[in-house]
């Protein structure tokens, strides 16, 4: 019974095993820098204890290569916790609120989150939940796909440098409070490139060959088998960057998800500087100075963006149904699809009529008129949407943007911000009234 | 006795490389950024805080060595590639199985991954850093035309080594293609587009067939990709970050406190 079990541990032992003490030997480095160099030997000890625990693990990574694979689960997730995820937690409704409310929860406690301490223990954590998740065969798998390990780095270095970025912001946001520069202020003087600048870039252009040398050993290249239109597989992904666009295609139709919103991207991306009329911070890290446009572009960047890519890449198996991380990607599982259309739900759920539907014989105008009185609604709707908004933002909450932008730059920057959250609309709409298209005009390939 | 590295460093044709003694003392060291063509792309002198790691993360410089990694990987691989139905897929399996330095494969695509990862670190800097406030705000959009183009050298990358990955991330990408406004056979308006009774925007003439070069991913698709990602794009790229760096440079240098 533990047969197929057995093997795939065995597999991964070796890896796990070095895993864990990989794990040790950072909190062993970490217990020793703060002992030498903070001389916080109480903060040693602390990570001393991690060292101790992740060592004691180690072993038991390494126990399949040495005949017992089964001590290995000793050390995994519990199977309960992971039914209970797969269960409870994996549709995009879970995934999204949870993200969205870790995102605000970090950002609003960020002075708690940024503490060395606090942000080591959350590395940790991260670690060593990845670790102990290995020993099941489905994360196993969707981790360690050769093209995912970009992904899951990019997680981290993500995480990161997203660190990094508040706990310099939190310190210059507090600096100012008490009157003192930012830290950049205070290092300001001149000094050579050759040696400062050039050696650094030397030391990392050799890191980086290596790295990059150790990794292709360490990892091959996938390489499937010979293409061929006939076989599709399922499911088909695109290239890991764009799988935040092929998940849009869940709520959009592709002449939205794939054309129009990407292109926005773009034209948003290229506008921020003509927008953001914000002179303070401009060479220093700050979020209390700058915090709308830093907001703003959190929520397209860390939760539109990479949390989408995320979701795409290791939640959504075949069919593009979602799929817990510990879930068997079967290819039968079915989800309920019972969306309606917004014109259906008036004329048939509100006014309790037929749709008006246009009739094959009919003119092209007449046809056209039937199609847009089906669809006013949904017409009226978007139309208020994009035309009533941005004068109620002007004359509300952002008067006073409306003011120092002038009538043209804040009409593009609130057209810009409502394109951007037609997605989380959209989402939220499809969960609550299992809407599927506000406008539905298959006629002429115009569905929103 | 003079050692042997100071008759080198001595000799008429080091001296005729290196137009200045070693970079030892203050003058030197200045002169050295001055006359060195791979180094003035820098300038002199700098402030502290635009050399710190925990400032720029590095992750330009970063980028920029990928994108070198890539080129010289990239013309290597070109040696033992040939793009056609016949030998992409045999020329790569051949790479993975019996080719000595078949691990460049492996160096150019996890390069590429990585370059993508940089560019998307160096763009979250510049924004946390408010560092496409003017002057640099020309440099920004630059910034965002380069990381549309490293997206595609990846993209077109992608569909060469052609198995079952390549065709049908390719595939699913460009589909989307068919759905452009007016342009794409399946687009909204697409049908507009009728002349005397006769469909302009159809399978054979829409976005996607001027992307794929074909209705389907096939063998005029990887030629087309094959050019994009070699010669085309790459060029484009190099002309790009050579504006880049000038207006790092002409813009004030890095960014930092007024
Ligand atoms: C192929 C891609 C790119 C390369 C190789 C590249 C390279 C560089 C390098 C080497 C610097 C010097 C400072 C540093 O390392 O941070 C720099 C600065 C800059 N980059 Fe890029 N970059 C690329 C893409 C981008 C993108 C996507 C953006 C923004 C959307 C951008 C905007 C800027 C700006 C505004 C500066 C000036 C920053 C300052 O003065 O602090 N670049 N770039």
């Amino acid at each position: 019974m533990h047969g197929n079990e057995d093997q795939f541990l065995r597999g991964i032992s070796g890896f796990l095993g070095s895993y864990f003490l990989c794990l040790a030997a950072m909190n062993a480095i970490a217990a020793f820098y703060c002992w030498k160099r903070l001389g916080k030997s109480n903060l040693s000890l602390l990570w001393l204890a991690f060292s101790g625990v992740f060592l004691i693990m180690a072993p038991f990574g390494y126990a399949g290569a040495n005949g017992t694979p089964q001590l290995m689960k000793w050390i995994g997730v519990p199977e309960t916790f992971r039914n209970f995820v797969d269960s409870q937690l994996a549709n995009a409704v879970a995934y999204t609120l949870g993200t969205t409310i870790t995102l605000i929860v970090l950002f609003v406690f960020r002075k708690f989150f940024v503490k060395p301490v606090i942000a080591w223990l959350m590395l940790n954590g991260a670690l060593a939940f990845m670790g102990m998740s290995m020993i099941d065969p489905e994360f196993a798998s969707i981790v360690g796909k050769p093209d995912n390990v970009p992904i899951v780095m990019m997680v981290f270095l993500l995480g990161f440098f997203t660190w990094l970025a508040t706990y310099r912001a939190v310190q210059n946001d507090e600096r100012k409070e008490q009157g003192l520069e930012s830290l950049e202020a205070v290092d300001n003087e001149k000094i050579l490139v050759w040696p400062d600048l050039v050696y650094t870039e030397m030391i990392c252009m050799v890191a980086l060959t290596a790295f990059l040398i150790l990794w292709a050993i360490g990892l091959q290249a996938p390489l499937e088998e010979p293409g061929s239109l006939v076989k599709t597989p399922n499911p088909s992904k695109a290239p890991w960057y764009f799988l935040g666009l092929q998940e849009m295609l869940v709520y959009f139709d592709p002449w939205m998800a794939g054309v129009v919103l990407p292109s926005l991207v773009v034209a948003g991306l290229m506008a921020i500087p003509f927008l953001d009329f914000n002179k303070a911070g401009n060479g220093y890290y700050t979020i209390n100075e700058r915090k709308f446009a830093y907001l703003i572009f959190q929520f397209g960047f860390l939760e539109l963006w990479v949390t989408l890519i995320i979701l795409g890449t290791f939640l959504r198996g075949p069919n593009w149904n979602f799929f817990g991380p510990y879930e068997i990607w079967d290819v039968h599982k079915v989800e309920a699809q019972n969306n309606v259309d917004l014109s259906r739900m008036f004329w048939e759920g509100l006014l309790q009529r037929q749709m008006p539907m246009p009739s094959t014989e009919a003119s092209t105008l007449s046809q056209l008129g039937t199609i847009l009185v089906r669809e006013s609604p949904g017409i009226l709707l978007t139309i208020a949407y994009f035309v009533l908004t941005p004068p109620l933002l002007a004359m509300t909450l952002l008067k006073r943007f409306y003011v120092r932008m002038g009538l043209i730059r804040f009409m593009v920057m609130s057209n810009l911000l409502l394109f951007m959250v037609l997605l989380p609309i959209k989402m939220v709409l499809r969960w609550t009234i299992t809407l599927k298209y506000i406008i539905s005009i298959p006629e002429y390939f115009l569905n929103l | 006795m003079a050692s042997l590295g100071e008759v080198i460093r001595n000799s008429q044709i080091w001296k005729s490389i290196f137009r200045h003694p070693m970079p030892v003392d203050r003058r030197n060291r200045i002169v050295v950024m001055l006359t060195n063509f791979f180094l003035h792309l820098h300038p002199v002198s700098i402030k502290k805080q635009g050399i710190a790691l925990s400032y720029t993360w590095c992750m330009g410089g970063v980028t920029f060595f990928l994108f070198l990694v890539e080129t010289v990987t990239g013309v290597l691989l070109m040696f033992y590639y040939r793009p056609t139905l016949e030998w992409a897929y045999t020329d790569i399996l051949a790479l993975r199985d019996v080719t000595s330095l078949g691990i460049l494969r492996e160096i150019h695509r996890w390069g590429a991954h990585a370059m993508v990862i940089a560019v998307w670190l160096h763009m979250y800097r510049v924004f946390l850093t408010g560092s496409y406030k003017p002057p640099r705000e020309f440099n920004w959009v630059i910034g965002v035309v380069l990381l549309l183009l490293t997206l595609l050298l990846s993209f077109t990358g992608y569909l060469l080594p052609w198995d079952q990955l390549a065709i049908w991330a390719i595939t699913v990408g460009s589909n989307m293609a068919r759905a452009t406004p007016f342009l794409g056979s399946e687009g909204p308006g697409a049908a507009l587009l009728n002349v005397g009774g006769i469909d302009m925007i159809t399978m054979g003439s829409d976005a996607r067939y001027g992307l794929l070069a074909a209705r389907f991913v096939g063998e005029e698709t990887l030629n087309r990709f094959y050019i994009l990602h070699c010669i085309a794009i790459p060029l484009v790229v190099a002309l790009l970050l050579a504006i880049h760096f000038w207006r790092v440079r002409k813009d004030g240098g890095i960014s930092g406190p007024l």
